[in-house]
């Protein structure tokens, strides 16, 4: 029994082909180029075409995928560098405000606005949060859970750019399209950048400071500057997933503060696999949909897409990116055995 | 402060709860001088340490270095001062190549400044600084998992961590400690070499009879306080080492 049984085995081998050594770039077959490309190339077909084919409110929901994968990034790189971080609708709702109080109280047109906000978010994220960098762990996320909502009460009780009723009639993008397409780039551009960022030397200190910051502060490296660093980064990125929205709603409330834009983004980055950025975007483009094709079920909603969330996080605990990868690199073949 | 003085250590003291880990503590080393600190388990050699290289901030008492205070100073300041140290447990980065470990130094602020504000190829410059800890260069050793290598060779990284700091002083915390005997022996030449272009080291160590070959002068702990200095000889003819060593009054013939 045993022995017959035994005689195949699975054999599992790792594809042969350095992607890229760092001299040597070296292809050999169509191929080989073609294995290679379809992961970097798909998403970005994909991404740029569907926003041509899709139904408006289907494009509606690609572009909150897109924002919600823009904050699910801004968390992976603060996670990078060990920064757990549970408010980033605090790092959205200061990049709206500042997008919303420009273009409302100096009518600053839309093309400054966004890049101010941008900049002004990561500005400001870095100098709330610069003084707590020193807590680590679940310390950080208390304080940034916190924030988003200390904001929030306080535009509340002083009536600051327009209390409880916001700021409305903003102005729009010029087409609807122009406005998707920009939030798309920037997500994919977003993407790559830091890909590509984390695995340079700048992004090796990064992930140093998160495995062991003793080891990397006994080598002269300023932990606290490089992570209020990756403060403005992250919060650069939020800045601008927050301006966008402001002016896609032509609207900026208290509701940029919502404990949504700081859950989700966490659980996207969980869901397809923290720590390569491409596990966070494929995270939010697989749970803001699932989100909204659930809504025709109605009340149950909320706990199917919650049972869904557990049952892959603990299927799949390394990440569905991570697990796809891992297959794509690999092929499996039986060999004989004895 | 005399000529030629790159570190003094004044009155350090340190306390964790009621247990003193180092109590009034005081020495001076001189610009390429050698020093060997040695004492019983827990007589407060790696706290001292720690205390010079910022990682622990004494309770009260100096450390000044080429005459400034730095006592208290965040880890990070005084690595780039050029004070590198190594782990006694070593810290290093088990999921990166080992000369990928080097990157971090190297990526400092004070490697910059001494490299003229160049950079340069930081790769080729970890895979030379191995290949001077006898990583050889053409073998697979350094391009290898540092997870993946003998401890001996994770010891030598870590030295080689330090260094790539161009450090001008080197503290040592028991660098020996779990190193085979021929990986001592194909180590502490390296340690002899750099002493004598000129590096000033303080040495902490557990193997005595290596230690006394290359230090100029010893320093000994007990239960945080001083009990002896000078060179090795005269240390171990003192009364209090035998006892602290011993626990008893014995000859030692």
């Amino acid at each position: 029994m045993a022995e017959a049984e035994a005689r195949y085995r699975e054999k599992r081998l790792d594809r042969g082909i350095k992607v890229r050594a760092d001299t040597i770039y070296a292809i050999s077959s169509y191929r080989e180029i073609f294995y290679l490309v379809l992961p970097r190339a798909f998403p970005v077909f994909a991404l740029l075409f569907l926003p041509i084919v899709l139904s408006s409110y289907w494009e509606k929901v690609l572009v909150y995928a897109c924002v919600y994968g823009l904050l699910a990034l801004s968390w992976d790189y603060l996670a990078n560098c060990g920064l757990f971080s549970l408010g980033q609708a605090f790092f959205l709702g200061v990049g709206a405000y500042i997008a919303g109080a420009l273009s409302y109280y100096l009518k600053l047109p839309i093309w400054m606005t966004i890049p101010i906000a941008t900049l002004g978010g990561g500005v400001v994220c870095a100098a709330f949060l610069s003084p707590v960098v020193r807590l680590r762990g679940v310390y950080f996320a208390m304080v940034t859970l916190m924030l988003p909502l200390l904001l929030m009460k306080m535009i509340e009780t002083t009536g600051i750019f327009g209390g409880t009723h916001g700021l409305s009639a903003l102005q729009p993008f010029p087409k609807e399209w122009i406005g998707t397409y920009t939030v798309v780039v920037v997500f994919l551009a977003c993407l790559f950048i830091f890909r590509r960022l984390i695995n340079e030397d700048y992004g090796l200190v990064l992930r140093a400071i998160r495995d062991d910051d003793r080891a990397v502060m006994s080598a002269a490296i300023n932990i606290y500057w490089r992570k209020t660093q990756a403060l403005f980064v992250a919060g650069a990125v939020g800045g601008f997933a927050g301006a966008f929205i402001t002016h896609h709603y032509q609207f900026v409330g208290m509701s940029v503060f919502a404990l949504d834009y700081s859950i989700l983004p966490v659980g996207a980055a969980a869901l397809g696999g923290p720590g390569s950025f491409a596990g966070a975007a494929l995270g939010s483009m697989i749970l803001v949909p699932l989100s909204e094709a659930l809504r025709a079920l109605g009340g149950m909603r909320i706990a199917i897409y919650c049972a869904i969330l557990v049952l892959s996080v603990i299927v799949l605990p390394e990440g569905i990116f991570h697990y796809i990868e891992r297959k794509y690199h690999q092929f499996e073949r039986l060999v004989r055995v004895g | 402060m005399g000529a030629g003085v790159l570190l003094e250590v004044e009155n350090l003291r340190k306390h964790f709860g009621g247990i003193l880990a180092v109590f009034d503590v005081g020495f001076t080393l001189r610009r390429g001088e050698f020093l060997g600190i040695i004492g019983p388990n827990g007589s407060g050699k790696t706290t001292l340490v720690n205390l010079i290289s910022g990682f622990v901030r004494p309770d009260s008492g100096k450390v000044l270095y080429k005459g400034e205070d730095i006592t208290g100073k965040r880890p990070y300041t005084i690595a780039g001062l050029g004070i590198a140290r190594t782990f006694q447990m070593v810290r290093l980065f088990y999921n990166l190549p080992a000369f990928k470990n080097l990157i971090i130094p190297l990526s400092s602020s004070r490697v910059k400044r001494l490299r003229g504000g160049e950079y340069g190829e930081r790769d080729d410059v970890a895979v030379d600084l191995l290949d001077d800890m006898g990583f050889e260069r053409d073998s697979f050793v350094p391009y290898k998992l540092a997870g993946s290598l003998p401890h001996g060779y994770l010891k030598r990284l870590d030295l080689a961590r330090a260094m790539a700091l161009r450090p001008e002083l080197l503290i040592l915390d028991e660098l020996f400690s779990g190193m085979a005997m021929s990986e001592v022996a194909s180590t502490l030449p390296l340690i002899e070499k750099f002493h004598e272009e000129g590096l000033t080291i303080i040495m902490i160590e557990h193997r005595l009879k290596e230690l006394f070959r290359v230090v100029d002068r010893v320093l000994v702990l007990n239960y945080g306080q001083k009990i002896a200095e000078g060179s090795p000889q005269e240390v171990m003819e003192t009364e209090a080492v035998k006892k602290a060593y011993l626990g008893i009054d014995v000859e030692i013939k």
